[in-house]
């Protein structure tokens, strides 16, 4: 393994670990500070990567497709909460488990019907599709989309810290009953935190588009990681969760990357063959357990109880 | 020393900048009745948090019937003998009266690795649960719902649970909150049938089961101990009319 | 106890079952006693769930993960020609009990949200590592040739042997988990989940009570797992699917949480429900989703629940 390849890999696990951030950010406010299950915040993402390609069909342009899928996952984030997940504050987690488990199968088949059983297709734009030479020649869509991650970082961690919305979320995330005590509108700030998370998720399936394979399901195998992410992170922890996504992003990447050879240096080749890809999967797990059972608490949970 | 049932000695405990327990000493005598009452704010909650087991304290020694119990969990500290009862009831509301006192019974008849007998008819669990509730004044009531019971009488029940894991000391956390002043009366009756059979440490707001029940009672302040002593002298003491100044003294219970 | 009504529903129900081959043969429909016998095994994996779900409140979303582990442990050892049924069982059981016991501790240090994301995430573990493991077929699946072999007389590829087999055995789990719930270990779960603070106060050490039944409900999966392992002929990671916990839970919830019997009519019921639909529309999941939610808000209590008759005065 090359120094070259295995630095691209760290930015690939850098990258990775954008989308993970994207997705976990969301979700682990809704989960902190609503003290809600929410599994449906898969089907988001993956309702952004649909009608982003859509979009981008239609108009041609990625930009404009970013713009208009914004209020697009706005109101289904929304009409989602307002419909469903309102009903679910007052019941315990097992309510809200199943029912959005009932969102999950209801949106998997949607994309299927609407868009066919196939999946869909998103190209990188050509103006994108070369490479830039940042001391190894780097892929620029994926460059863009560590860049984009930097900045929706920057600029939730300045809405969180530095706006009054912001406190409101932090204060919830750390003690929820403070809220309505301060006299802070619930329903409102619930609604804000459920479409902010609707929007990254989206933002996320957007940019995830041409990288990956657009289909059903798709949802879920991030939303395991996410996860994987907010456990280690801590629940209703945006820190936590920046920087779980990147240690898990990497760990993914690069572990997988380098296994094999590490392996190829302790066993056979032919019990590497055969250990190798079940190891690998299996990797970002036992980050967590391990993780668990010093902190199971997560590394920076937002609440003491 | 040995007539001391619980000591603690300089316990502290402080939540980020707010100090919650501050350099705390405190005792309890063997047999008696030692109220803690204070201000609001003044670390009661914390302080019976660490006493029982939900907390832990940043420095001191909790020293319980001579053992060091400062590490120890809730169900180890229940089995030494120190049994508390909650302030915001918590008993358990689906099962009956009679099934809530047999679960503190069992907890304490050795381990409940048992899968096969029916433990609600067991005879070796029901007469003992059954003469508890009798003891509280429950009696006719063990088959109801915990749930479907009166205010009052989930108190009663609470203090049963306590006194089924056969204690040598009862923490009590406001044992007549939310109570009526008959019900109050009979809960303090209630006490004071049990005092010299059990130690008890008692937490109030109530100033009339404070004054006629305590032997002594301790003002707890901003987690500091600031006075010791019978009810008389706590009434007496300047300090102490200064940190309730502005809160009234005799306080009925909401 | 047992109210009589629900009582008699229950033997008229086991006694049906026993009969039932009997009847499909004499009709010449055969094949409803491979389906029943399917029906039969996820109504075990769903009382195993309601165990630790209903009773002792521990949302665990990775029970398929103890499915699938039952069905390996006879795939994998029959890939490798060890077709006693004894030796798998013994696999099977020792196997899940670990996975029980490394997952519960785990995970039932945490709580609440953490412990159905953490399930959640472990299960799946146990999929992709099924996935990846190509010896064993990866996401193709794998084949059984031969069912386990538990006494020479007693031969399991007789479709009858095996059905009786699995109502032999949900017989025996629907008693030991009657006896279960109510003994003294049956109260520790249940008060554990009423309020587990108060436990410790009264001096349970809670942890090693859920731990166990944790443990007791993913061997009882497990076994589920192995019976259809050997019903199906067929090994496939897909058995330890997320989707899979989840339809578990539907099943439970379906049938009525909290019950112990109920989850078994809720079995029957959502598997004959799937069947149903899905002859009607490949999409069947577009529907059920909303009436999942709708099921949610209005029909907590279960099939089991529209049964008049309280179990036991302490009902919820």
């Amino acid at each position: 393994m090359t120094l070259t390849l295995f630095l691209e890999q760290i930015l690939n696990g850098v990258q990775f670990g954008v989308f993970l951030f994207l997705i976990s950010a969301g979700l682990t406010l809704v989960l902190g500070i609503m003290n809600v299950v929410n599994l449906a915040h898969g089907s988001l993402y993956m309702l952004g990567a649909y009608v982003s390609t859509t979009l981008y069909t239609l108009t041609g342009n990625l930009f404009i497709a970013f713009v208009l899928m914004v209020p697009i996952l706005l109101i289904i984030g929304m009409i989602v909460e307002i419909i469903v997940l309102r009903t679910m504050y007052e019941r315990d987690h097992m309510d809200q488990v199943l029912a959005t488990f009932g969102l999950i199968l209801f949106f998997n088949e949607l994309v299927r019907i609407l868009w066919g059983v196939e999946g869909v297709g998103m190209k990188i734009p050509d103006s994108l599709a070369g490479s830039i030479d940042i001391g190894v020649p780097y892929p620029s869509y994926r460059l863009l989309i560590i860049a984009m991650g930097i900045l929706v970082s920057v600029a939730l961690y300045l809405m969180i810290t530095k706006t009054r919305t912001g406190m409101q979320i932090r204060a919830g995330a750390s003690n929820r009953p403070m809220i309505g005590a301060l006299g802070i509108n619930i329903r409102i700030l619930y609604t804000i935190v459920f479409g902010l998370g609707a929007v990254f998720a989206g933002f996320a399936g957007l940019m995830a588009g041409p990288i990956i394979s657009i289909e059903s399901g798709m949802g879920e195998e991030m939303l395991i990681f996410a996860f994987v992410v907010i456990v280690i992170g801590g629940i209703g922890s945006i820190r936590g969760a920046l920087v779980a996504s990147v240690v898990v992003g990497v760990f993914e990447i690069v572990g997988r990357s380098i296994l094999p050879y590490i392996l190829l240096q302790l066993v056979t080749p032919d019990q590497a063959q055969t250990a190798g890809p079940a190891l690998a999967s299996m990797l970002v797990y036992i980050l967590m357990v391990v993780i668990l059972f010093f902190k199971p608490q997560g590394l920076f949970p937002a609440r003491t109880g | 020393m040995s007539d001391v049932i619980l000591q603690v000695r300089d316990l502290n405990k402080s939540f980020g900048g707010v100090v919650a327990t501050d350099h705390l000493d405190f005792d309890v005598q063997f047999g008696e009745i030692h109220a803690v009452i204070g201000p609001n704010g003044a670390g009661k909650t914390t302080f019976v948090a660490q006493l029982a087991g939900m907390l832990s304290p940043d420095s001191g020694e909790i020293i319980f019937a001579g053992t060091e119990i400062g590490s120890m969990s809730a169900p180890e500290r229940s089995h030494l003998g120190l049994a508390r009862s909650f302030q915001i009831t918590s008993v358990f509301p689906a099962f009956s009266a009679l099934e809530n006192v047999i679960l503190a019974i069992q907890a304490h008849a050795g381990h409940s690795f048992r899968f096969w007998k029916p433990a609600s008819t067991d005879v070796d669990l029901v007469k003992p649960a059954r003469e508890i509730l009798e003891q509280v004044g429950l009696g006719q009531r063990s088959l109801s719902l915990a749930g479907n019971l009166a205010h009052g009488e989930q108190r009663q029940l609470e203090i049963a649970m306590a006194l089924a894991t056969e204690p040598k000391m009862l923490l009590l956390d406001e044992p007549t909150a939310g109570m009526g002043a008959e019900e109050s009366e009979n809960m303090r009756q209630f006490l004071r049938r049990l005092k010299g059979e059990y130690s008890m440490l008692l937490i109030e707001h109530d100033m009339d089961t404070v004054f006629s029940l305590a032997d002594r009672v301790t003002v707890l302040v901003y987690g500091r101990a600031i006075a010791t002593g019978s009810p008389d002298e706590i009434r007496n003491n300047s300090e102490v009319r200064a940190a309730y100044l502005g809160e009234d003294e005799v306080q009925t219970d909401a | 106890m047992l109210s009589r009504l629900k009582l008699w529903v229950l033997i008229i129900s086991f006694l049906i079952l026993a009969f039932l081959p009997i009847v499909a043969e004499a009709i010449g429909e055969e094949f409803y006693i491979s389906l029943v016998a399917r029906m039969m095994i996820f109504a075990i994996a769903a009382m195993s769930l309601d165990l630790i779900l209903g009773y002792g409140g521990m949302i665990s979303f990775g029970h398929a993960m103890f499915f699938g582990l039952g069905c390996y442990s006879v795939g994998i050892l029959a890939f490798y020609e060890i077709t006693n049924g004894w030796v798998q069982l013994a696999v099977c059981v020792f196997g899940t009990a670990l996975i029980g016991l490394f997952v519960g501790y785990i995970s039932l240090r945490t709580s609440g949200i953490y412990f159905i994301m953490v399930t959640f995430a472990l299960a799946q573990m146990f999929y992709f590592l099924g996935i990846s493991l190509e010896t064993y077929g990866g996401d193709d699946g794998l084949p059984i040739d031969t069912r386990s072999e538990f006494f020479s007389f007693f031969d399991l590829s007789e479709e009858l042997n095996m059905y009786y087999l699995i109502l032999g055995t949900l017989t025996a789990c629907t008693i030991l988990g009657w006896k279960c719930v109510n003994s003294r270990f049956g109260m520790v779960l249940r008060g554990s989940r009423a309020n587990l603070p108060r436990m410790e106060a009264i001096g349970f050490p809670t942890l090693k009570y859920r731990l166990s039944a944790f443990i007791i409900s993913g061997v009882m999966c497990g076994l589920a797992g192995f019976l259809l392992g050997n019903l199906t002929e067929f090994l496939t990671p897909e058995y330890m699917h997320w989707f899979r916990s989840g339809e578990i839970m539907v099943m439970v919830i379906v049938g009525g949480m909290g019950t112990l019997f109920g989850p078994l009519y809720g079995a029957f019921a959502y598997l004959i429900f799937e069947e149903v639909m899905a002859s009607f529309t490949e999409y069947w999941q577009f529907y059920f989703g909303p009436i999942l939610i709708v099921l949610v808000l209005f029909a907590k209590q279960g099939l089991w629940g529209l049964l008049p008759g309280k179990e036991r005065l302490g009902d919820e």
